[in-house]
């Protein structure tokens, strides 16, 4: 379980994030969406330690992260897993090379050991035989799901996933969603999806935040989000006529 | 200026922070040392000769009194060549083709969040991405300094076989007649300094890029312009010092 307290973030005369917070729980997709700008990728980054907040902490299983120095936060780290928006695969790796990363750095495991756990995790992702590629020889879907085995290769208690949707066409993200959803579910992990995919609201998300304006402006499931009578919310989720009939016939 | 400098130590200090695992470091240095040295190799040698043989037919033109004996032009071209054009030239070279590839290199993973990646695995990215760097740059920018010296040298001699302005005998008593062993550690000396210089500045030129492929380039840019003044005035400072 995540939870984030009263969450601030500034830079300089701007105010992107005023005052959030949520819990994330464990086994659940738990989805922070919001129009462009609201702050979803800035709070994710300040979850996750790459910004610091201005104010507020931020608690894996009660340790507060926002505290620890960098030393004190690798073994939370380890236990990590992220996917960004546009996969950030180390270039100059394979994909074998780039899924055993973190293992050769964090692990006593063997070479054999490393390479069972890599064709694993490629495997879980359904791209088994793709160890030799290079990052550039990839489409835009294989780099997400790379980065995904990327992701769980340490076998993370906590899955972080920028945009996943991005650049890909709707069969494709609906694989990437499928796909996380399974993860989560199967190994119990606590999964924060920044997204404005309204198919990934709509197809995996077991606790939704609203973002609107740096603030938190609702919460609650996928099963609410079409009945609520939040004017903001319904604004930015039945923002397209396509999305409008599909309310009309829920 | 200020705020740019404390960047920097602190981007250093956290360069050398103790490894997560000192083997995967090691063959990162390893791997950096062959992109520095070998992959330096066929520019040092080729502007080395060349500056060599141009420094001996202007080193016998200006020394065209018959009071001077000849061979003076080999003792002066050695001097010259192990003092200032190898490490400096050669440092100035290489801050083009090895520095705006660190800055280029590193600062296109930090526009392509790979350097998020590593910093939220929990990896120490200036300690992972700059360190084998500099160590590198420390270990083969000497290394190379020594080749070109030597094809300097060579390139003096190749110089009088080909103008005749001094004869190569006269040449190699002038390049054996009082050496002094201290130009040679002044050089080393130089050749290490130098080799920080251009690791560092473009590393942390590279680190601190934002945006895009536009930032990446003037990143590269900076950090060969800062790279190429602070060798030109460590080159003084050194030269004042130890001579």
């Amino acid at each position: 379980m995540i939870e984030i307290k009263d969450i601030y973030k500034t830079f300089g005369d701007n105010d992107v994030l005023k005052g959030i917070s949520a819990t994330f729980q464990t086994g659940k997709n738990n989805l922070i969406i919001g129009g462009s700008g609201s702050g979803k990728t800035t709070l994710l980054k300040c979850i996750v330690g790459l910004h610091e907040p201005t104010k507020g902490d931020v608690f894996f299983e009660e340790e507060n992260f926002t505290d620890m120095d960098f030393e004190q936060r690798v073994p939370i780290r380890t236990q990590i897993g992220m996917l960004f928006q546009n996969s950030a695969l180390f270039d100059s790796m394979t994909v074998e090379e780039n899924i055993m990363f973190p293992l050769n750095l964090f692990t006593k495991q063997t070479k054999a050991e490393k390479l069972d756990r890599a064709n694993f995790c490629l495997e879980r992702v359904n791209l088994a035989g793709k160890n030799k590629l290079f990052p550039a020889e990839l489409s835009g879907g294989m780099k997400k799901r790379v980065g995904i085995a990327r992701a769980i290769s340490m076998q993370p208690k906590y899955l972080f996933v920028d945009e996943p949707n991005s650049g890909l066409d709707p069969k494709t993200s609906i694989l990437i969603d499928e796909l996380i959803d399974e993860l989560t579910k199967e190994y119990e992990i606590t999964t924060v999806v920044v997204t404005h995919d309204m198919n990934s609201v709509m197809g995996i998300g077991d606790n939704i935040i609203f973002l609107h304006q740096g603030q938190k402006w609702w919460e609650g499931s996928n099963k609410e989000i079409a009945h609520t009578d939040n004017k903001e919310l319904n604004d930015f989720v039945f923002a397209s006529k396509f999305m409008q009939a599909a309310k009309s016939k829920l | 200026m200020f705020h740019s400098l404390g960047k920097y130590i602190l981007l250093l200090r956290l360069s050398f922070r103790r490894p997560e695992k000192f083997k995967v470091y090691w063959a990162e240095v390893m791997r950096e040392m062959v992109s520095v040295g070998i992959g330096s190799l066929g520019i040092i040698s080729i502007i080395s000769v060349f500056i060599g043989a141009a420094t001996t037919i202007q080193v016998a033109f200006q020394l065209s009194s018959p009071l001077v004996p000849r061979s003076i032009a080999g003792s002066i071209a050695r001097d010259s060549t192990i003092l200032e054009f190898s490490p400096t030239i050669s440092a100035l070279v290489l801050a083009g083709r090895v520095g705006s590839s660190i800055a280029s290199q590193i600062g296109t993973m930090r526009v392509t969040e790979q350097i998020d990646a590593l910093e939220i695995m929990g990896v120490n990215a200036p300690g992972y991405l700059i360190a084998p760097k500099i160590i590198a740059g420390m270990a083969m920018v000497p290394l190379l300094v020594i080749v070109s010296i030597a094809l300097g040298i060579t390139g003096g001699y190749i110089a009088c076989l080909a103008s005749g302005d001094v004869t190569p005998a006269d040449y190699l008593v002038g390049v054996h007649d009082g050496f002094d062993g201290l130009t040679v550690r002044v050089a080393l000396v130089k050749a290490v300094v130098f080799g920080f210089i251009i690791a560092s500045i473009c590393a942390y030129q590279g680190f601190y890029t934002s945006g895009g492929a536009l930032e990446v380039g003037q990143s590269a840019t900076k950090g060969v312009v800062y790279s190429c003044v602070m060798i030109l005035f460590a080159d003084l400072v050194i030269t004042r010092i130890m001579l």
